[in-house]
């Protein structure tokens, strides 16, 4: 038995899986829409997509972070069937829960029926309705996904960890407040070419600088919002793909890793091990590695995070993601173009939701539909989803063939 | 917060208690009942080990906008300390002039303060907090 | 002249005599301070930073009172917390075993509780216990007096080992009320013993009335005042009567002592009274803290004490006497002994060191961190 994790990921003895169908809402602050409202819109414009039908659904993964602070209400599952107007099929639906990663993890689990054999068509889904929320439960809700008995407990905000990342990315790798900035000044000239994003407006460094300061150095405009959103993709065998569709996507690795709840205990402040562990079984299950690369949406709830995952992903060398950003590499034209989507600084952070928007962006980049945006002849992408403070982490791996 | 969940942590929010590992000799705080080093080595030797109560900042950041609780204390420093014996915690840091003080390296020692309590009738819960090792404040003349 | 009300002429002293005529009497076993710590938050606002607030003349205030600033509390400071760090520095300095702690008695007006002890988080904060006692006391001013009194009688009689007692107060005056000049926070703690004892505790009395000098009414969350009742009729009748009949009771003169203590509620009346028992400035000016921190309610006098024994010299002899409203003195004789040579070389901050190093607030930051300020929900 392999121990290397690698190893033993790249040896799934499973059926390769394809996505069929995605479907996304616009994200934002969507008051006349509820978490019920949401799900539906987004599953039905994939069941669309796919051209599949309700009786042709074997399993259903729902990622919901926070589903009994946001909305009172646990037992998601069934209730996404239920308003989906599937509930006839008592098909097996099953939410999970990862955070910011529970989207991809649901994809994961998605992934894994298919493959198992257990399921040949799968509706995987990720909600979150963030603003039926007071401002301080949000800040609970988010609080929540860090070590509350030692964390959250002494003040420590989800901020105020990654703002302590953001120094420490600082000190001990030459990191700037220029090159951190301009991670959401590029985000938010992307999102201006997605319909779906949160924020379509253009901002400067200037503006990053001068925004209200949430934790130092962090202002609010290296954070990224808390939306509303759902989004949906759906799965089968690759080899069943193309009765489906024209443009199958191939599921080439999918990698998960967990660290230290707390950030403090972790080994290094500057890295999530988690990430790198999850990168490593996907490059292994695809074959390939960050080289091969064309695009990725990476995990930018600050905008710290996104200079960490470039490099915990490799596509950069330990310090050479803030000058690579400045210098323009990963922006759309650029030598890897990073959230096209406009990440989720600016399409927004519909928490459960985010890792399949991921998903999605990277399916409309792979089948070249990302009109405005898309990245020319793209062929592999990667999704990378994190939760909490980096404690899960989730890296997929996406190709055309 | 609920009261039970509250009061079986005092010994470690109280009084800084952690555990140690017999089997290799490391301690830990937050306190762990399995060694991550030994793991199945240390079931059964975990045992209740006291901190000295001084360390060293070695990541730090200002809070604005604060955690529900903490308005009044706003702006103020969190930090991850580094104790002397060397394991690491988050806490806030306390009795500084400026919290934009607390930089990696500044040397702190513990303090009991309130860390915050359920609304204005609900307990009050008491913590361990890390202040300068070394008194600061101006020395009026 | 107001008349108290003095025992009949003969009556008995029911405080017993003091041990030093025939020795400590066999069943009895002497008492005194084996340790002692302090803590004064270091947040301080100036009498003239208030005055400007309410249109008072600020320099007239502060010579009026003889306070210049007073300590404030942290956002997430209180008694219980001031109570733990006064421990801790009694404690550590002597290596204590907190498990040979006997008694615990925590005397404040403002416990963070209404009801629920302050002694219990103290306990467990610094590790004593489980088998011990607790209480907590109120007496206004001298409820850590006579949280020590107690302490003393346990340890005389030998029903604990060692009695720990801390006095602290985070008190409050309203704003704009001449209390809020003063009312300031601090605390001081004493392990209580009768073995390594560096000052021995040889007499204790009080002097005790019903005089409504200051109050404040269960769910109110400031106190009332007599305004100028709590002048002669209130501390400088009971400071006077309980500081008389200790040295009746010590056959003694303030020419006996060298340090005297008296509570502070601001700068000028424990000078006042000094003057008027006979004692000088410089027996009260190592205790006489009020002008730089206010008044520090229950640990006034106990601050005043343990600033005296960071330089009293062995065979010194200190005259303490604190006041509580409502009302009531309460008086200690003490002898510092030759066990505070080698206590010293046991090295901890000096209470003028502690009082050294300040931040100053203006008043915005100091109604915020007290509570004055009404907030919405
Ligand atoms: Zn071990």
């Amino acid at each position: 038995m392999a121990t290397n994790p690698a190893e033993k990921a790249r040896h799934h003895a499973g059926r390769e899986v394809a996505v069929i169908g995605i479907g996304q809402t616009a994200f934002g602050e969507r008051w006349e829409a509820s978490f019920r409202d949401l799900v539906t819109e987004a599953g039905l414009k994939a069941i669309q997509d796919a051209n599949i039908q309700g009786e042709d659904i074997d399993a259903v993964y729902v990622g919901s972070m926070s589903t009994a602070l946001t909305i009172g209400q646990e037992h998601v599952a069934p209730l996404v069937i239920d308003h989906a107007g599937l509930a006839d099929f008592h098909m097996p639906a099953t939410r999970v829960e990862g955070s910011g990663a529970s989207g991809s993890i649901a994809f994961r689990q998605g992934v894994l029926a298919v493959r198992s054999g257990d399921a040949d068509i799968v509706v995987v889904g990720g909600v979150e309705k963030m603003t039926d929320s007071s401002d301080a439960e949000t800040a609970r809700i988010v609080g929540s996904s860090m070590d509350q008995e030692w964390e959250s407990f002494v003040g420590a905000t989800d901020t105020a960890i990654h703002a302590m990342m953001a120094r420490a990315h600082m000190d001990e790798l030459g990191t700037t407040l220029d090159m951190l900035a301009q991670v959401a000044v590029k985000n938010h000239d992307h999102g201006l070419k997605n319909p779906y994003a949160q924020f379509k407006r253009p901002i400067t460094r200037e503006q990053v600088h001068a925004a209200p300061m949430v934790a130092d150095p962090l202002t609010r405009l290296h954070c990224a919002p808390l939306s509303d959103g759902a989004s949906t993709v759906v799965l089968c065998p690759l080899e069943a793909a193309e009765s489906f569709t024209k443009k199958p996507v191939k599921v080439a690795g999918t990698g998960q890793g967990s660290d230290t709840l707390a950030l403090h205990a972790r080994h290094s402040l500057t890295t999530m091990a988690a990430a790198r562990a999850a990168a490593e079984r996907a490059y292994a299950q695809a074959g390939w590695g960050p080289d091969s690369v064309d695009v990725a949406e990476l995990h930018d709830a600050y905008t710290v995070n996104e200079l960490i995952a470039l490099e915990d992903l490799g596509f950069f060398p330990r310090g050479g993601a803030g000058p690579a950003t400045l210098e323009g590499e990963t922006a759309l034209g650029g030598r890897i173009p990073i959230n096209p989507s406009g990440g989720l600084k600016a399409r927004g952070h519909a928490v459960g939701a985010t890792g399949l928007a991921q998903i999605a962006e990277i399916v409309s980049q792979l089948r070249n539909e990302a009109e405005g945006r898309q990245v020319k002849d793209a062929r592999r992408g990667v999704c990378h989803n994190t939760g909490g403070t980096g404690a899960t982490a989730v890296v997929t791996a996406l190709e055309v063939l | 917060m609920g009261v039970p969940r509250f009061w079986r942590e005092q010994p470690h929010r109280y009084r800084l208690e952690g555990t140690r590992c017999t089997n290799c000799d490391r301690v830990y705080f937050p306190p762990r009942w399995v060694c991550p080093v030994c793991r199945r080595e240390s079931v059964g030797k975990m045992e209740r080990h006291k901190m000295d109560g001084t360390g060293t900042v070695v990541a730090s950041t200002v809070v604005h906008d604060p955690a529900p609780g903490f308005e009044d204390q706003v702006p103020y420093a969190v930090a991850i300390i580094e104790l002397d014996e060397g394991c690491r915690l988050t806490t806030q840091v306390s009795d500084v002039a400026d919290p934009h003080d607390v930089v990696p390296g500044m040397r702190v020692k513990s303090a009991f303060r309130r860390i915050q309590s359920d609304g204005a009738s609900g307990v009050i819960y008491y913590g361990t907090k890390f202040v300068p090792l070394v008194e600061q404040g101006s020395t009026p003349s | 002249m107001i008349a108290p009300p003095d025992r009949e002429n003969g009556a008995p002293s029911p405080f017993g005599a003091p041990p030093r005529h025939e020795g400590h009497p066999p069943h009895l076993r002497p008492v005194g301070i084996v340790s002692y710590g302090f803590y004064v938050p270091r947040y301080r606002i100036r009498t003239e930073t208030i005055a400007q607030v309410w249109g008072h003349d600020g320099p007239q205030t502060a010579a009026n009172l003889n306070v210049r600033q007073k300590s404030v509390p942290g956002p997430d400071e209180d008694v219980a917390t001031i109570s733990v760090e006064a421990t801790r520095q009694a404690i550590d300095r002597v290596g204590f075993d907190p498990r040979r702690v006997g008694a615990i008695y925590v005397g404040s007006e403002s416990h963070p509780y209404a009801v629920k002890p302050t002694g219990t988080i103290l306990a467990a904060a610094i590790g004593a216990g489980p088998e011990l006692t607790a209480a907590d006391f109120e007496f206004a001013c001298k409820a850590g007096t006579a949280a020590m009194q107690t302490a003393m009688g346990l340890v005389r009689s030998s029903m604990v080992d060692t009695a720990l007692v801390v006095a602290a107060d985070t008190s409050q005056g309203a704003p704009r009320n001449a209390l809020e000049y003063s009312a300031s926070a601090g605390g001081a703690a004493f392990l209580i013993g009768s073995e390594d004892i560096i000052a021995s505790l040889n007499h204790t009395v009080s002097f005790t009335t019903d005089t409504p000098d200051f109050w404040r009414r269960e769910g109110q969350k400031y106190p009332s005042h007599g305004e100028r009742f709590t002048g002669r009729p209130a501390f400088f009748r009971h400071v006077k009567a309980c500081a008389e009949r200790m040295m009746a009771a010590m056959e003694s003169t303030p020419d006996d002592y060298q340090h005297a203590v008296f509570h502070q509620p601001n700068g000028k009346f424990p000078v006042n009274i000094a003057k008027q028992l006979g004692f000088t400035m410089d027996q009260i000016q190592t205790g006489l803290l009020a002008p730089k921190i206010g008044n520090t309610y229950s640990a006034a006098a106990p601050l005043g004490l343990a600033a005296v024994l960071d330089i009293a010299a062995p065979g010194d002899r200190v005259f303490v006497t604190g006041y509580g409203s409502g009302a009531g003195s309460d008086a200690f004789d003490i002898t510092v002994t030759d066990a505070i040579v080698d206590y010293r070389k046991k090295k901890s901050r000096t209470v003028e060191e502690h009082l050294a190093k300040t931040v100053d607030l203006d008043y915005s930051t100091y109604a915020k961190y007290r509570g004055k300020i009404i907030l919405g929900d």
